[in-house]
């Protein structure tokens, strides 16, 4: 492969930069429309309730409105409810209980913020005014916000789960896992909340839903990482039109972190309202309460862990249970999280003969769970790093040294729990972030730190991910309603420059720049004369969007195999002119050759030639160059690293500081450091603030969501994070031809444990709650220092 | 409605608002400068913020009506007269102090501000900070603390 300046490897600046340092980007809700309407939600503000009545007179006649619809309406058009694409099955073989979620409630609502009807009007102010008025009767229900409290609650969310319960799911070898632990010499044993998490993506999400009587089409311009899936979905299962009546546009799309995969209720409805009220537009973008209320939450359990070691300090086993919350609703990919995207990373990068895990994924009365950066792998790394930590501390061995004596070693490596991990040197990554992050030395900071009155603890984090998701017919054999291939093709225009179509979709992930570095390499050609084209049904036939990691990992060779049948047929081409045979071309740096001879043509007269189709037989060479592939990977890929963290405590304050912070990846090959280091402090900086600052939170007695804008839920700001330290460890990627791992989620995977391992040594406790607000902090510091008095 | 005017990005516009118009809706719907965002409504993500006067305001916090006859610049009016990029502009593209783009406009609203308030010499913890009125969720800060301190150096 040829590197050029632009090419595989080089940190490029951005080409998107521009739009947005500019003010120009095309976000959804820039967007406007010729005669747009807008919509404002009703939504629920009971956690349960029984719908009595609704009541829309009042709103229908205020000024602007031109229309309020309910469930009543959806039914008289047989639309169709939100579906999960993942069928999970329990350990006794039934199916997981989905319980009906129409797109406007029928009957009952089930958490605060359910979407119970709609106000169409002329102004968004209009529209929100009308909504107030709008008349609903409930009888509140019990309800239940804790997933650790679903099953045993009088409150029943849904009719199909009478215990709250969606599936009692399991793997690993329960038997030998039970003589593991009966056997150990050691057993550590810790109960974890993962917390509640609100991805809050700064851009909240937006939808135009347009119907086009004239030529019975809609088109939705919505936020979505992956539109078509939107397109197929909304085709399937909500009946309003057949994919090729639909186009799906997600324009410049303001950050995602999963919670914008997902189908929901208000881009459906604003698509179907649109056709309601004539044909209008009528766009609907969530306030950040809005956000709060109804975007898909991540994370939510409640864990019991408990890691079996012998003599020697090798560990032999872990057996977890989980209670996982899925709110009120099954969301897009829901029931996948918690079990094949967590419980399968749940043997991290140690050598564990005996897993065995059991997930209770639960009803409650809250916001639907689901993907959230990492999606699962964060709870497992947190699980089994909290626990491998603890078990170190309680062994009185060094928690890097007993990482490095559990570590695989071997590969490729079988584990218990699914996952066959290609390639990896997990030892290499922890010399590294030991030797630069001075790990040797810390006794003298800690020493220093004391004789300031100030606490100062290490902690460690050894994470592994699998991305890139992921072989078809494996998640299929799961479960998944879908295949995770994805798409690719690459126009060469007749001047030479190319574009390439993706469906792949960026939002802050920087594709533009890092798909036409591929092509600039592998073709030659500058930079400057490639753009990539996503986000847009009409323009890109399919495609499985971005998430999980693996629009490198998986889009990006797409992009290869289709630039190797541009390749082959350009050759043609240049055999045909240059009059020799295609087997004698070569092609290097932008330039066919004929072996042997003086006789060359630049890659743009090469294309120029396919086009006028002068020099050939229309009957031996196609005219034109333009190739499309799909890719299907052949693995997971596992990209894994070592995270340490630093902290300094003032236990007066209970105020924690990352006084230094070090991560080693191993990522494979990298296209773009600069923006792979990027992806790297956004994620860690989302899992700091899982560890010390965010934490969603519903008010038991009441349901009411307590923390609903950012006064109430603190997002990490600059002044709370440090700058990192960051290095790379390489081993490529065996299954990918360009040996690249993903990088979009390891910083959040991999930081949460690191942190709180760091304040539980500072502190000498073995538990802390996340997130570790200075409340919590001060309160453990204070009952240690009462203790020692 | 109210008759308000204004000097935006060095132009004289008219129009008619409501007495609640914000003036981050007279300048997204009214003016269709769609660059300032609204990412909180709570005055808290700063992905609105402007320069009313040559000072750093949320313009999801003020009324457009309040702003009558004043001078607001918006991440639209950054550009020299030559249609160069202002140096913050460049500095965050530089340091790959953006991903999403989002909270891009207010933050180098903000920068400059802050420039314009502590000088061209910017130490991290002065950055850090005085950026506590702007959220980013892509780039964990890195590298828009870097594009502050360099887009400050060549103000």
């Amino acid at each position: 492969m040829t590197v050029t300046g632009t090419g595989i490897g080089a940190s490029v600046k951005r080409k998107e930069d521009n739009r947005f340092i500019t003010g120009k980007g095309r976000y959804t809700d820039d967007i406007n429309l010729k005669a747009q309407s807008y919509a404002y939600f009703v939504r629920s503000p009971h956690a349960h309730a029984t719908i009595k009545s609704i009541n829309t007179k009042k709103a229908a006649g205020m000024p602007g409105v031109l229309g309020v619809f309910t469930s009543k309406d959806v039914a008289e058009d047989k639309i169709g409810g939100l579906i999960c694409g993942w069928t999970i099955h329990s350990k006794d073989g039934s199916p997981m209980k989905a319980g009906p979620h129409p797109i406007l409630a029928v009957g009952k609502v089930r958490y605060v913020g359910d979407h119970v009807a709609v106000v169409i009007a002329e102004t968004k102010a209009q529209a929100k005014a009308a909504a107030a008025e709008v008349d609903v009767k409930y009888a509140a229900l019990p309800h239940v916000v804790d997933a650790g409290k679903a099953m045993k609650s009088k409150a029943q969310v849904h009719d199909v789960a009478n215990d709250n319960r969606v599936y009692n799911w399991s793997i690993g070898d329960e038997g030998n896992t039970a003589a593991a632990f009966k056997n150990a010499a050691h057993v550590t044993k810790l109960d974890i909340r993962n917390n509640r998490l609100v991805p809050n993506a700064m851009e909240p999400r937006a939808a135009i839903g347009s119907y086009d009587t004239g030529d019975d089409h809609y088109t939705l311009h919505t936020t979505s990482q992956n539109p078509h899936v939107a397109r197929l979905v909304i085709s399937a299962f909500h009946g309003l039109c057949p994919e090729h009546k639909l186009r799906v546009i997600a324009p410049d799309v303001g950050g995602g972190f999963g919670s914008k995969i997902f189908i929901y209720a208000e881009e459906v409805v604003c698509l179907w309202a649109s056709k309601r009220v004539g044909g209008r537009p009528v766009k609907w973008t969530a306030e950040r309460t809005e956000s709060f209320l109804a975007d898909a939450h991540g994370r939510d359990h409640v864990t019991s862990a408990e890691l079996a070691t012998d003599a020697s300090g090798k560990i032999t086993g872990l057996r977890v249970h989980t209670y996982a919350s899925m709110g009120a609703y099954l969301s897009t990919f829901s029931s996948a999280v918690p079990t094949y995207l967590y419980a399968t990373l749940l043997s991290g990068q140690y050598n564990i003969p005996n897993i065995y895990a059991e997930v209770d994924a639960v009803y409650t009365n809250t916001a639907p769970v689901d993907a959230y950066r990492g999606a699962g792998r964060p709870e497992a790394t947190y699980v089994v790093e909290r626990l491998v930590e603890t078990a170190a501390r309680e062994l009185k061995m060094d928690p890097a040294e007993f990482r490095r004596r559990n570590f695989i070693t071997q590969f490729p490596h079988q584990t218990p729990v699914i996952m066959c991990y290609d390639a990896g040197d997990y030892g290499a990554a922890l010399d590294k972030a030991l030797a630069m992050s001075n790990y040797s030395s810390f006794k003298d900071r800690k020493a220093a730190s004391a004789k300031k009155g100030m606490l100062r603890g290490i902690g460690i984090s050894a994470y592994i991910e699998a991305c890139g998701i992921a072989p078809s017919a494996a998640v299929g054999s799961l479960g998944a309603g879908v295949g995770l291939w994805e798409s690719a093709e690459i126009r060469v225009n007749p001047v030479g420059s190319v574009e390439i179509l993706t469906g792949a979709h960026s939002h802050g992930q920087g594709h533009e720049t890092t798909f036409a570095q591929q092509v600039s390499g592998r073709l030659g050609i500058d930079i400057n004369n490639i753009s990539v084209v996503h986000g847009d049904t009409d323009k890109v036939q399919f495609g499985m969007g971005t998430y999980g990691s693996r629009s490198g990992a998986v889009g990006q060779h797409a992009i290869a195999k289709a630039l190797d049948k541009i390749e082959a047929k350009a050759k043609k081409v240049a055999a045909a002119v240059m009059e020799a045979s295609a087997d004698d071309v070569e092609f290097k740096d932008g330039t066919f050759t004929v072996k042997g001879t003086d006789k060359k043509m630049a890659f743009g007269e090469v294309a120029l030639a396919a086009y006028v189709a002068h020099k050939f037989n229309g009957a031996d060479i196609e005219p034109g160059l333009k190739e499309s592939a799909f890719h299907d990977p052949a693995n997971f890929v596992f990209p894994a690293g070592v995270h340490v963290c630093e902290v300094e405590i003032d236990p007066d304050t209970g105020v924690t500081t990352i006084a230094n912070y070090t991560c080693v990846d191993d990522f494979g090959n990298l296209i773009n450091p600069m923006i792979v280091e990027g992806q790297v402090h956004g994620g860690i900086v989302q899992g700091i603030g899982q560890a010390l600052h965010e934490g969603c939170v519903y008010d038991e007695a009441s349901g009411q969501l307590l923390t609903g804008s950012y006064m109430d839920y603190q997002m990490p700001r600059a002044a709370n994070v440090p700058s990192f330290n960051l290095g790379f460890t390489c081993t490529p990627c065996p299954t990918n031809p360009l040996g690249m791992k993903g990088c979009g989620e390891a910083g959040a995977i991999g930081s949460p444990p690191a942190v709180i391992n760091a304040i539980t040594d500072a502190l000498g406790v073995k538990e802390i709650s996340m997130p570790a607000t200075p409340q919590v902090v001060w309160a453990a510091a204070q009952s240690l220092k009462k203790a020692a008095e | 409605m109210t008759a308000i005017s204004m000097t935006v990005n060095g132009k004289a516009v008219c129009g008619d608002v409501e007495g609640r118009t914000l003036l981050v809706e007279f300048i997204r719907d009214h003016l269709g400068l769609t660059g300032t965002h609204v990412g909180c409504d709570t005055s808290q993500c700063g992905a609105c913020v402007v320069h009313i006067d040559g000072k750093a305001v949320k313009s999801c916090t003020a009324l457009a009506s309040a702003c009558e006859g004043a001078s607001v610049t918006t991440i639209e009016g950054l550009s020299g007269k030559g249609g160069g990029l202002h140096p913050m502009q460049k500095a965050f593209h530089e340091e790959h102090g953006l991903q999403c783009g989002f909270c891009t406009p207010g933050m180098i609203m903000s920068a400059i501000d802050i420039v314009n308030r502590n000088g061209k010499k910017l130490d991290e913890e002065t950055v850090r900070h005085e950026l506590e009125g702007n959220i980013c969720r892509c780039t964990g800060y890195h590298n828009i603390v870097k594009a502050v301190q360099s887009g400050a150096s060549n103000m």
